[in-house]
């Protein structure tokens, strides 16, 4: 494996987003450009005057990363260099802040790769809820309490959004699966066009679970069906991990600290039961059980 | 420290060492292991190497998180508490 990120960045300790970040960039290699917008990424990678980064890195603005990239992209097929140009934000970014320009992005079809590292919430700011939070998790803006469960509203479907605007590339992936996310990048940055990748990246900050359980954390994601592993390539679902043996919610959610407020708070089995229908509904929606 | 007019060099980070936030140290059994490269590759610090065949920590950049300790298939990797 190629190491294009380099040791001693600051990112919390069982952080799963700088796994995401070298799969990333080992499928993409050296000849690639990295436009990001503010995230925890960029936070703890360019503490100035330092860089972890091997190959060219840009930060602009929080809202602005698919601009910045949409630019780069042009400029590179001016001068004629065939070169990858990638995105890396968080779903902040992705979901909230940088709709707009990610919109446009995806509208006027430029030819580059976004990947969303999804953590689901804010949490280079402290734990404050995003588009992406998913229902009835506690973060710091909707904190569990007598008079709330969590975050209200269900998460944002943002590869669907994607679909909507015709890119012809979209696939959600999950750093457990590291041969899947791989293959995912390689085909993104061979599509024509512009390509959406949604990676599920567990924060031990914001989701509170014991050190060194990360990366299981994400693989029971895809397991109980939370987090469906599928690829649309121009507008068809092409393909979908299949999940040997469908594991309940419940096993997801109990080893995380953001969802513990529904095994105490009266209503909680109610919500349990809701989490556990979304789960039923991917996975009848994506066929994932044969 | 760098001057006004340089360039952030690439990979600089590694003059920090982040080593010294850890409380447990991976220690790898060698006889264990099948050579599988996971904790190679989900090592967040990317601090697992090959040394002559034998996946090494560079205690250098580890954290002590323990993610190749949980995900090793053969459990060849354990933490222990580190005592300085």
């Amino acid at each position: 494996m190629q190491n294009l990120l380099a040791p001693g960045h600051r990112a919390c300790a069982g952080c799963s987003m700088p796994t995401v970040i070298r799969l990333v960039l080992d499928a993409a290699g050296t000849n690639t450009i990295v436009v990001s917008p503010t995230s925890c990424l960029e936070v703890t990678t360019t503490p100035f005057p330092e860089s972890a980064w091997v190959v060219p890195w840009i930060h602009s603005l929080f809202e602005n990363a698919s601009a910045v990239a949409s630019g780069v992209e042009v400029m590179m097929k001016r001068q004629c260099k065939d070169t990858n140009v990638l995105v890396i934000g968080g779903d902040g970014s992705t979901f909230d802040i940088g709709m707009g320009s990610n919109s446009g992005m995806f509208e006027r079809g430029h030819k580059v790769a976004y990947i969303c590292y999804d953590n689901e919430a804010y949490m280079n700011t402290g734990v404050q809820r995003s588009g992406s939070t998913p229902f009835c998790a506690h973060t710091t803006t909707t904190p569990a309490g007598e008079l709330s469960l969590g975050n209200p509203r269900p998460k944002k479907d943002m590869p669907a959004i994607a679909l909507a605007h015709g890119v012809p590339y979209v696939a959600t992936a999950s750093v457990a699966y590291p041969v899947d996310l791989r293959k995912k990048v390689e085909r993104a940055l061979q599509t024509q066009g512009p390509s959406y990748i949604q990676v599920n990246a567990p924060c031990i900050t914001g989701w509170t679970f014991d050190a060194g359980t990360t990366i299981e954390i994400a693989r029971l994601a895809v397991e109980t069906g939370l987090w469906p592993l599928f690829e649309y390539v121009n507008g068809e679902l092409t393909e979908v991990k299949k999940i040997r043996r469908i594991k309940l919610v419940d096993e997801y959610l109990k080893v995380q600290g953001r969802y513990k407020h529904l095994y105490k708070m009266p209503g909680g089995a109610e919500i349990l039961r809701s989490i556990q229908d979304i789960a039923d509904k991917n996975i009848a929606m994506y066929k994932l059980v044969d | 420290m760098i001057k006004a007019g340089e360039l952030v060099k690439p990979g600089s980070t590694q003059i920090t060492k982040t080593g010294a936030w850890r409380t447990f140290a991976p220690a790898v059994e060698h006889n264990k292991c099948i050579k599988c490269s996971l904790c190679e590759i989900y090592c967040p610090e990317s601090c697992i190497h090959q040394e002559s065949g034998l996946f090494v920590p560079d205690l250098a950049y580890c954290k002590g998180c323990g993610i190749c300790s949980h995900e090793c298939p053969s459990k060849a990797i354990i933490m222990v508490l580190e005592e300085k």
